[in-house]
């Protein structure tokens, strides 16, 4: 445990948990202040589900090295069940609190159910069909969910196309109304529960990538066939990696619908668009580095919101904006530059004096 | 490591408070003015009903200051984009509540509105809707809507018809993936039992599918129906009626207020639209003075004919100017405050708009009697 700790990589990870820790500590001290805008405060629990979904994705983007465009697909898988659950018992379990927690787990599980059997025919493909059966499995989810009407009543539950086609006896309950989805969902979501469920992510990918599995998960990526000569079973591993990516997007989709009242299956919510928003925070973060993600994830949700001011122009800003971030971080001139003036070299210098 | 652990407690505390700074200190509202938000969106497939809200709510806003204000004060007219998504929409509103929001005018459109009204209900911040029209949206008693509800719209449709001997053999062709046409198609379904209609044909399509109506439009003809009912969009209804030409059905076409607007959809041959009625709460071509004041008005700001979204959002910020005034409220008071004595002074009030007289609420729904209209040689024309 010792030399674990005392590991360079184990350093990496508690910067990266400090890093959470420290922000949450701060912000809690800062709310009763009255410092913290509402814009801020409402936003808190929003980036928690950003940070899951980039970390999460970078699991399969940065580890596992396969290019995924449906991620929101299983956000949305998570974000259904759970609330479809939360809603169905409504009556049984009085609290909302325990029945977010099962939600929770519901929606997790299912998630990581879909990512198992999406991933056991996708996995056989690598780089750009992978991308496009994902994406295409994304927009496969969101029409579905566009479509279903589901119900409740003492005999079970109803699942039909149209609403007259349920059948529900007197006193049964539609919750998923097609196109109008689900709505009346309680708000559970906080931001304490935001920040556990962050840290939660993030000890399981760290581990997961420090593990025995991690390990030959990045076999797989840097030399399949080397990877395979030394006996790594490669598809159980690369659907291992891709249903735990799976899994925590669905658990980012749980909070997302436990802390907006109203989910409809859109695209711009749960299709391509938000897929390649997260890979976004992924790309812009730095493929495979954890924390970089989380930051990106934070900093990208923050900017439209901190740019209203500028009203009919904030999009275009806001894409200009992320253009040049893009630009600064990869141009060689510009990385040299930010290695120079890092905040990191103050620590080194003072080494040195000591 | 300790010396570490401090320097990245200080780093994380001092990004903190950046980030807390950006938005802390505007929350001082100065107290001489009415601020009201609005939100809808500004941007994407949906900005035709924001932008309408938004330009039809500035001019209302703007006439009320040139005329002195709401009981002597000036209003601030904030418009937040939420890009018809709930998340945004809740994003915005905090913004607004940032900037010291008394009223808010929105959401525009249902789905957004479904998420923030939790928030102004928490916060007891009086919430007036110009368009969005599901059943869910006055859930709570502190929002109100200007428009119908989807499925009095229908209800209303169905009695129109009966009433007035239309037709008894009816069809209905809808779009089932939108909240708004499927809301009124249950509304008129469960009314036209009650009414002695017969339909005789009842056939949907996607928003994925409309481009081609054919299927729908020979089963209509194929039934016998006498009038097609449509509470589709003024865009759908443009191809169908192109189609439904086309095929030589002659069933007289009956629509809603989403039909609104027909007579202008780029590439449509008004020609085409010879007999169709629709019952809708606001007709541009109306004679009525607010009315033609307010379409001059737009035209000039705008340079097109406003649609009902722009009609509900002007209504909503005179609604506001006539429950403001009913309670003598001033900007000093909180937001809380104003809210508790606006739905008070909702008790008994009753307002003269251009999208319907002698305004009535119950329970958060507006009570108002639509207008039908039916297409004359390419003008809306009352009927009575």
């Amino acid at each position: 445990m010792k030399k674990l700790l005392s590991s360079k990589l184990s350093k990496n990870y508690m910067i990266t948990f400090g890093i959470v820790i420290v922000g949450f500590i701060v912000i809690q001290l800062l709310i009763p202040t009255g410092l913290l805008s509402s814009t801020f405060q409402g936003l808190l629990v929003n980036l928690c589900y950003y940070v899951i979904l980039a970390v999460s994705l970078n699991l399969t983007v940065g580890i596992l090295g396969e290019l995924s465009l449906g991620h929101a697909g299983f956000m949305c898988i998570g974000a259904f069940t759970s609330a479809f659950f939360t809603n169905a018992m409504a009556d049984s379990i009085e609290s909302d609190f325990v029945r977010f927690l099962i939600g929770l787990v519901i929606g997790t599980v299912a998630a990581g159910v879909f990512g198992i059997l999406i991933g056991i025919p996708v996995l056989r493909l690598s780089g750009d069909y992978l991308a496009i059966v994902t994406l295409a499995f994304g927009q496969i989810i969101v029409n579905i969910f566009t479509v279903l009407y589901v119900g409740v009543d003492s005999h079970g539950i109803h699942i039909a196309l149209t609403s007259e086609g349920l059948g529900l006896e007197e006193g049964g309950k539609l919750i998923l109304k097609g196109a109008q989805g689900i709505t009346g969902t309680p708000r559970v979501a906080t931001f304490v529960i935001g920040i556990i469920l962050v840290l939660l992510t993030l000890f399981i990918v760290l581990n997961f990538i420090n593990s025995r599995a991690g390990r030959a998960v990045m076999a797989i990526r840097d030399n399949k066939i080397a990877a395979e000569s030394v006996g790594i079973n490669v598809s159980k591993y690369k659907i291992l990696a891709f249903s735990i990516s799976a899994a925590l997007a669905g658990m980012a989709g749980v909070l997302y619908a436990h802390n907006i009242s109203s989910l409809t299956a859109t695209t711009a919510k749960f299709g391509y668009t938000q897929s390649i928003m997260i890979l976004v925070f992924v790309v812009l973060g730095g493929i495979g580095s954890i924390r970089g993600s989380m930051i990106a994830a934070i900093i990208l949700t923050l900017l439209p919101e901190y740019l209203r001011f500028l009203q009919d122009y904030r999009m275009l800003i806001y894409a200009i904006v992320l253009i040049v971030m893009m630009i600064a971080t990869w141009n060689p001139t510009c990385k040299a530059f930010l290695a120079k003036h890092s905040p990191k070299n103050w620590f080194k210098k003072k080494k040195e004096v000591k | 490591m300790k010396k570490r652990l401090v320097s990245l407690f200080l780093a994380g505390a001092v990004a903190a408070s950046l980030l807390a700074g950006c938005g802390g200190g505007s929350n001082t509202s100065g107290g001489d003015k009415f601020v009201i938000g609005g939100i809808g969106p500004a941007t994407g497939a949906a900005s035709v009903y924001g932008n309408a809200v938004k330009n039809g709510a500035q001019i209302a806003v703007d006439e009320i200051n040139a005329n002195g204000g709401i009981n002597g004060y000036q209003i601030e007219f904030s418009f937040q984009d939420d890009e018809h998504d709930p998340e945004k929409a809740v994003n915005a509103y905090n913004t607004l509540k940032d900037k010291g929001m008394h009223v808010l005018m929105g959401t525009v459109t249902t789905q957004p509105c479904l998420s923030v009204i939790d928030y102004t209900n928490e916060d007891g911040i009086f919430q007036i809707t110009p368009s969005a029209s599901a059943v869910d949206v006055v859930k709570y008693n502190n929002c109100i809507q200007v428009c119908f509800q989807d499925p009095t719209q229908g209800t209303k449709a169905a009695k129109y018809i009966s009433e007035n001997q239309l037709a008894t053999k009816i069809a209905i062709i809808y779009d089932v993936s939108d909240a708004y046409s499927a809301g009124i198609h249950d509304g008129f379904i469960a009314e036209a039992e009650k009414a002695g209609l017969q339909i005789v044909s009842d056939e949907s399509f996607t928003a994925d599918n409309k481009s081609d109506f054919s299927v729908q439009l020979q089963k209509a003809k194929a039934s016998g129906a006498e009038l097609i009912f449509l509470p589709i969009y003024a865009t759908e209804a443009a191809t169908l009626l192109k189609q439904a030409n086309d095929a030589g059905i002659n069933a007289t076409f009956f629509g809603c207020d989403g039909l609104d607007g027909i007579l202008t959809v780029e590439g449509f041959d008004a020609a085409l639209a010879e007999n169709v009625i629709l019952l809708t709460p606001f007709a541009a071509e109306s004679e009525d003075p607010t009315t033609q004041a307010f379409v001059s008005a737009y035209q000039d700001k705008v340079g097109e004919i406003p649609n009902q979204f722009a009609a509900d959002a002007y209504d909503a910020i005179y609604i506001i100017k006539g429950l403001l005034e009913k309670a003598a409220c001033t900007p000093d008071m909180s937001a809380e405050e104003i809210g508790s004595a606006m739905l008070e002074a909702l008790n008994g009030f009753t307002y003269d708009g251009i999208t319907g007289a002698a305004m009535t609420w119950e329970n958060g729904a507006v009570n108002k009697t639509p207008t039908a209209v039916v297409v004359k040689e390419g003008k809306y024309v009352e009927l009575d």
